[in-house]
């Protein structure tokens, strides 16, 4: 029994390693919670004002939607659906992709599986280094993807950002700055990364901006994987059967095998 | 009047007997369950088989729902697997049962193999249940190469791709040949929809064919066990094996046992890491093929990968020949050679518990290059990486290639009359 467990336990190995590929910029970290409701809706509602008309969610019904993240239709076909559409169609009223790849040098990717595809820190770190560089046809460069197509649709609510070179200070991995243990000082290093927002030059703090930011990237990942709750849920359930039944089999095997000396 | 063959075992009365007197269900059950008599001393080793038969079951069984809702076409294909995932009734878990299930057959079956060389089960007289099993493997391979084009995903177009332009390095005819096989200048609709078909009919029967065969071959000679030794030399008055079981019940409510445990890991990787951490369902597969976008790492999926490296290890032009077709040939050649096994082993025992020092050590050289070749595969290649690779493929070949030699070489141990 034990080997067999050491055993399933090896066929597992290669879940934990992560394959190949990534972005070479460091992401913020977050984490998604699918069961924070309020959030996804939030979510919805920025991603439907902002997003929705350059960007498909062409395998996401509103409908379902709706259920899934317990609003009530009526609600989902007054404040978030602005085109007309039935309350049972897929979120696809965004621009003509022939007129937007002329705009835009390529059509605005459908995102329904964007975070299948990069992950949610890459979208959280994504929307929020956006800076402004005149030399790019919007006046605006990201730091995650350098040259991106896509203007910064979010300056309204965040503001305009500059990336600016300087010294900044290094923290350990509780978040706090490390100091020289000799002269009690912070140590920092030059970094030609740093962003900063003109003040009052958007709608929102940079506090409630990264809130906005998260609920969004909540939802694209609730869009992402629909039924990962119900996965969760039916998971637990589907796992205690099978160890349940793995006991009485256990035991009708030793019984049976009393008879073989 | 009697009815049917009189020298077949036969029920006394009843509906049985009447389909005995027409067809021998009393005989087969013998044959294959009641009177089929295994070693007593199966280890854990020994539940591999049946647990490739389990996988199997799951494949058809979620492949014939997948295919009432997937659409063979490249321009549904993608659309029609997330319309399985999200609108389809318990589509998700079919389409993961599914997914997961192929990495699944390939842990089994490669356990299963293990389990062959590391008893010696493929010398006289089960020669040929090998070479059966290795046509499985070989169908099976062919299986999830066809299979994994389907989703019509970016790996799964680059992959298909990758993996096809080997038939092009093939001299003279090797562009012809590619062309032949995708039915098309590139890999389109036309391609898939073959691919498809060959997917779920062609290989599918041909796998059950094989499967009977390898089993059908296996109930004639009887099993192996972890000793190597002939269990039908001991047996009682009633012509029973000593050192035996029958396979029913008393290896059925041991398999079970192994079932409730395959069942409980395959459950949490359904549900819980249904893409395994991108080695079952690789990022790059969540964006629609485009074949005019190549994406930045092409990697075949991990059951290829050992393989994959043994090609990229041949850098080296020979005799006119170029690297590639020299890496398709490596790649071949470490495929083929495994259905040479029977021949290359000149042991006069089967067991690795009797066999002596130097196959031990080879086996696990051979294991862990074959591992080392595998995890590289996954791996863009380095100057270093590929020196790796290049050691690990000769490693390989030599674990085979010096078998004839250590195994009569060394001296090996007394097997006991009985099973221990």
């Amino acid at each position: 029994m034990k080997k067999l467990l050491l055993l399933s336990l090896m066929m597992m190995v290669p879940m934990f390693a992560q394959a190949a590929g990534g972005p070479s910029v460091a992401l913020d970290a977050i984490e998604v919670d699918a069961s924070d409701h309020s959030s996804l809706q939030r979510g919805m509602k920025t991603y439907v004002n902002y997003c929705l008309g350059c960007h498909t969610a062409q395998y996401q019904r509103y409908s379902r939607a709706a259920e899934d993240l317990h609003m009530p239709e009526s609600m989902v076909l007054d404040n978030l659906i602005f085109s007309g559409q039935k309350i049972g169609e897929q979120m696809t009223s965004a621009m003509d992709p022939k007129v937007s790849a002329k705009w835009f040098g390529a059509a605005p990717p459908d995102l329904t599986n964007e975070i299948n595809l990069r992950g949610a820190d890459w979208v959280y770190t994504y929307l929020r280094t956006f800076y402004a560089d005149d030399t790019r046809p919007y006046g605006v460069n990201n730091v995650v993807f350098p040259s991106v197509g896509m203007p910064n649709v979010l300056a309204e609510l965040q503001g305009i950002q500059s990336k600016s070179c300087g010294d900044v200070s290094k923290y350990d991995a509780h978040g706090n700055p490390v100091v020289d243990s000799t002269t009690g000082k912070a140590i920092t290093h030059e970094s030609c990364d740093i962003l900063t927002v003109e003040e009052g030059s958007g709608s929102m703090t940079p506090a409630e901006f990264d809130a906005t930011i998260y609920d969004l990237t909540n939802f694209m990942a609730y869009m992402a994987k629909p039924y990962k709750t119900d996965s969760q849920r039916i998971g637990l359930w589907a796992i205690l059967f099978c160890l349940m039944m793995t006991a009485l089999f256990y035991f009708l095997k030793k019984e049976f095998w009393r008879d073989i000396h | 009047m009697g009815v049917g063959n009189p020298n077949r075992a036969k029920a006394e009365s009843g509906i049985v007997r009447w389909i005995d007197d027409r067809f021998p269900l009393t005989q087969m059950w013998q044959d294959h369950m009641s009177k089929y008599y295994a070693a007593k001393n199966f280890n854990v080793w020994y539940v591999f088989g049946v647990l490739s038969l389990l996988v199997l079951v799951n494949q058809i069984l979620t492949g014939v729902w997948l295919t009432m809702s997937y659409e063979p076409t490249a321009e549904g294909a993608f659309a029609s697997v997330e319309y399985i995932m999200r609108d389809v009734e318990m589509g998700w878990i079919i389409r993961y049962m599914h997914s997961s299930g192929a990495s699944a057959f390939f842990v089994v079956v490669y356990l299963h193999m293990f389990r062959g060389l590391m008893y010696g089960s493929y010398q006289k007289p089960r020669e040929l249940i090998w070479l059966f099993g290795m046509a499985i493997y070989l169908a099976l391979m062919a299986e999830g190469f066809f299979g994994y084009l389907l989703p019509w995903g970016q790996m799964s177009y680059w992959g298909a791709q990758v993996i096809l332009s080997l038939a092009g390095a093939i001299p003279v005819v090797g562009e012809d040949l590619v062309q032949w096989i995708r039915g098309d200048y590139l890999i389109s609709g036309i391609t898939l929809n073959r691919f498809f078909s060959l997917h779920v009919i062609a290989l599918p029967m041909v796998i059950l064919g094989l499967v009977v065969l390898h089993i059908l071959a296996l109930h004639d000679v009887g099993s192996n066990n972890p000793d190597g030794i002939d269990i039908d030399q001991n047996k009682d008055e009633n012509g029973v094996p000593v050192d035996g079981a029958a396979f029913w019940p008393y290896h059925v409510v041991k398999d079970l046992v192994a079932i409730g445990v395959f069942l409980t890991v395959f459950c949490l990787v359904i549900f819980f890491f249904p893409e395994g951490g991108g080695y079952f369902i690789e990022k790059p597969n969540y964006e629609p093929a485009n074949s005019l976008k190549t994406p930045e790492h092409i990697a075949p999926v991990w059951y290829f990968t050992p393989y994959y490296s043994m090609l990229r290890a041949v850098t080296q032009p020979l005799l006119g020949l170029d690297a590639k077709f020299l890496g398709v040939i490596v790649m071949g050649g470490a495929i083929a050679i495994l259905f040479v096994m029977p021949w290359l082993d000149r042991s006069p025992v089967k067991s690795m518990r009797y066999k002596g020092w130097m196959s031990r050590i080879w086996l696990a050289i051979f294991v862990v290059s074959f591992v080392i070749l595998g995890y590289l595969g996954t791996l863009a290649t380095t100057p270093g990486r590929t020196t790796v690779a290049q050691l690990c493929t000769v490693l390989y070949f030599s674990y085979f290639i010096l078998m004839p030699f250590y195994t009569r070489m060394e001296t090996t141990k007394p097997v006991p009359e009985r099973v221990v």
